[in-house]
């Protein structure tokens, strides 16, 4: 007994922190506990590209062009300067995600809440431009401000093309990260000539116009090998050489798949949906009240419970809630009453035996929960190809597929613990002593 | 006790009614693969109240003609349309908006996608990859679960009748409504066999259980306990999922609800296939084992 007064107090707790997170953004929690201000920390329900609306692109990187050896860093270099110019334009909440698979090379680009795709296609598919430009000598004061003084480098006619590849190397005598360059036989002459009329200037790498290293030249470089070297860290050498190599080793891009959705469509969808949802929780509801009683009654209420851990599980763990989520989740509410069904049944039969309730209680439970758990495990599996969790690339990846099967698990999960744990305790609490005064009224009579 | 086994001529009857006419459907036209397999472009607008012409199918096409080539036009809600056609780029699609732009008047783009044909095909494999790999693991499951053949095989056969009869309902909805089978389709269809295996499990387990508890019973007896046991069960239980189900197919936003119906279909025939067709499936399996044994026995006297 003192056991299910403490599990109760337990899902109560648990109940009520996760109301708080289920919350909308919308309701702030800020209270003064003992004269210090706390505020609860919000956790804002993440949107999918079908809900929010945006756009989804698949890019296939042609690297018909490349050495193999190269063509994996290519493609990291093309993610990178995709990446630089969608955080430029200011879209937020975006992700490009690499896909490699054979012989196929590919990048994912998802965009939400795009309203102009065709500057976004813009940004995404076009290759990376770099090229070194000169600082000119007699422009240069003091004063001037830091965009200025950029405005002043001239091209030199070397671009990435007449670039082979960057790398990380390690400086033998500091011990420093540095980045290596490595010109193709035009780009060594050329730059063999730059470096030799231009000793001691600044000569700026820029890529899509835009400064990413301003190194100065020490000593003419012949052998179409530089070092550039800065007390870079590991981190940032890499970086560099990436971009870098985003304008050494160009890839073609074309667009493959191209998906995109208004903002209305995916609202109103979800509007709809969370409306039929709300109706269908309160028939389901009147259902078991109506056919089970009191202990229907409580079954709903773990049913409740259900619904607010769910959602908060949500946030939490940062699912991203898609249409075809959204029927998961419902569909796992469905679901959910399925082990307290096969709890109560169970019971009925154990009480038509003739043993006393508190005893069919608890067989029903113990028995009943072989069968839920087998049951489910069916489930759990399908789910689990359906989310794809270790990205095998001979399964889907498509995000609306996930969706559906992460709220399935995630149902799953939570409704053997109200369906099991929440109920279970519910009833012994309230159950058991109206059951009790019942035996005793039948011993008096 | 109510002598369900008695009726299960009347069950299997029931379940090839609906089966044969969607595997004739299948057979006939088959499935209409959405443009995730295939490869095309999908475009959904909203036309503005006043159009300067009325909006049609014919109208549409040959104004699109040497464009945009459209294979199908359907209205998507009040003033909105979906077309479908050929894999084009974001610019063509641009231009086709431009033409209707001034055919018809003002309009707002909701949607558009469009799938290259190489991304079909490999979506195509990695479905049938999906299935193959979910129907096995199901499979091994349910023999390891049931050490008895019989009961494995029944199992995943309720399976399979399950499978068939979405396949041939969305077949046939397909044939009728234009209703495309998609990405959500296929999703649908695993949560089916998920379903289907877990109504079957709990009448199997209660079976083995009534047989341990009564060992001196038939198997028909026995499975007609374990039916009388477990029906009230799986149909509330079965009542609540289609509760959701069908309000989400009624009241749920457009965009989902043929994947609502694949799952409620599928819920439906994985409840009734676990009571009505995997469990009559063990008792023929039995008596035919049986006779077999006695056919034996006989020619070996």
């Amino acid at each position: 007994m003192s056991n299910s007064i403490r599990t109760f107090f337990l899902i109560i707790f648990l109940t009520i922190v996760a109301s708080f997170i289920a919350l909308p953004k919308k309701v702030p929690l800020n209270f003064t506990f003992w004269g210090r201000e706390v505020t609860v920390p919000t956790f804002e329900l993440k949107q999918g590209l079908d809900i929010q609306g945006g756009m989804q692109v698949v890019l296939q990187a042609d690297m018909s062009q490349l050495p193999e050896a190269d063509r994996a860093t290519a493609l990291i270099s093309a993610q990178e300067i995709i990446s630089r110019r969608i955080n430029l334009y200011g879209i937020n909440e975006s992700v490009i995600q690499t896909s490699q698979y054979g012989n196929r090379y590919r990048l994912l680009v998802e965009l939400p809440g795009v309203q102009d795709t065709d500057e976004a296609l813009r940004l995404v598919g076009t290759t990376a431009e770099l090229d070194f430009r000169l600082e000119s000598q007699d422009s240069v004061t003091a004063t001037q401000s830091a965009v200025a003084y950029l405005n002043t480098f001239q091209p030199t006619g070397l671009t990435g093309q007449q670039l082979k590849r960057a790398g990380v190397q390690f400086d033998p005598e500091t011990n420093e990260p540095v980045i290596s360059l490595e010109f193709n036989p035009e780009g060594t002459e050329l730059f063999a000539k730059l470096t030799t009329d231009n000793t001691n200037k600044v000569m700026a790498i820029f890529i899509d116009g835009y400064p990413v290293a301003l190194p100065k030249i020490n000593t003419p470089i012949l052998n179409g090998q530089a070092v550039l070297t800065g007390g870079f860290t590991l981190d940032q050498a890499k970086q560099l050489a990436v971009q870098l190599n985003a304008g050494a080793l160009p890839v073609p891009i074309t667009i493959l798949e191209q998906r995109t959705i208004g903002a209305s469509l995916g609202q109103e969808s979800v509007q709809r949906s969370l409306r039929a949802g709300a109706i269908g929780v309160g028939l389901v509801i009147f259902f078991m009240i109506a056919y089970y009683g009191w202990q229907g009654a409580l079954a709903a209420l773990a049913l409740v419970i259900y619904a607010i851990l769910t959602v908060a599980a949500y946030k939490v763990i940062g699912v991203t809630l898609t249409l075809p989520g959204i029927a998961g989740l419902l569909l796992s509410i469905g679901m959910a009453v399925d082990s307290t069904i096969l709890v109560f049944e169970r019971m009925k039969e154990e009480l038509r035996v003739g043993r006393p309730f508190n005893q069919a209680m608890e067989l029903g439970f113990g028995r009943a929960w072989s069968s839920i758990k087998d049951a489910n495990l069916a489930t759990i599996m399908t789910a689990l190809i359906l989310i794809n969790p270790l990205n095998f690339p001979f399964l889907n990846t498509s995000g609306l597929v996930r969706g559906f099967g992460i709220t399935l698990l995630i149902g799953i999960g939570i409704s053997l613990f109200t369906g099991i744990v929440v109920t279970r305790t519910l009833m012994r609490l309230f159950l058991k002593e109206k059951n009790q005064k019942m035996s005793k009224e039948k011993t008096n009579v | 006790m109510f002598d369900f086994m008695k009726y299960r001529w009347w069950y299997f009857g029931i379940s090839l009614l609906v089966i044969i006419p969607g595997l004739v459907s299948l057979l006939l036209f088959g499935l209409r693969p959405a443009i995730d397999f295939t490869g095309g472009s999908l475009l959904e607008f909203k036309v503005g109240e006043a159009t300067k012409k009325a909006m049609t199918a014919e109208s549409l096409r040959s104004d699109l003609q040497p464009l945009y080539e459209v294979t199908t036009v359907q209205t998507s809600g009040v003033q909105q349309y979906l077309i479908r056609g050929k894999t084009i780029p974001n610019d063509t699609k641009n231009l086709a908006l431009d033409v209707l732009r001034t055919e018809y008047g003002p309009m707002t783009e909701l949607r558009f996608e469009t799938v290259g044909p190489v991304l079909g095909r490999e979506l195509l494999l990695k479905t049938v990859v999906a299935i193959v790999l979910a129907a096995t693991l199901i499979s091994l499951y349910v023999a390891r679960q049931f050490k008895e053949v019989k009961y494995g095989v029944t199992a995943v056969l309720a399976m399979l009748h399950d499978s068939l009869v979405l396949l041939g309902v969305f077949s046939l909805l397909g044939w009728w409504a234009g209703v495309e089978v998609d990405i959500l389709f296929v999703t649908a269809l695993l949560t089916a066999l998920s379903f289907s295996v877990h109504d079957t499990i709990v009448v199997y387990d209660r079976i083995r259980e009534f047989k341990k508890l009564h060992p001196r019973l038939g198997l028909a007896e026995v499975i007609n306990g374990a039916i009388l046991q477990t029906l009230g069960r799986s149909l509330n239980n079965s009542l609540t999922i289609i509760i959701m189900l069908l309000s989400l197919v009624m009241l749920g936003g457009e965009s989902i609800r043929w994947f609502a119906v694949a799952l409620l279909v599928g819920a439906i025939t994985g409840t009734y296939s676990s009571t009505f067709t995997a469990a009559p499936l063990l008792l023929s399996w039995d008596l035919v084992s049986q006779w077999w044994y006695q056919r034996k026995k006989a020619q070996r006297l």
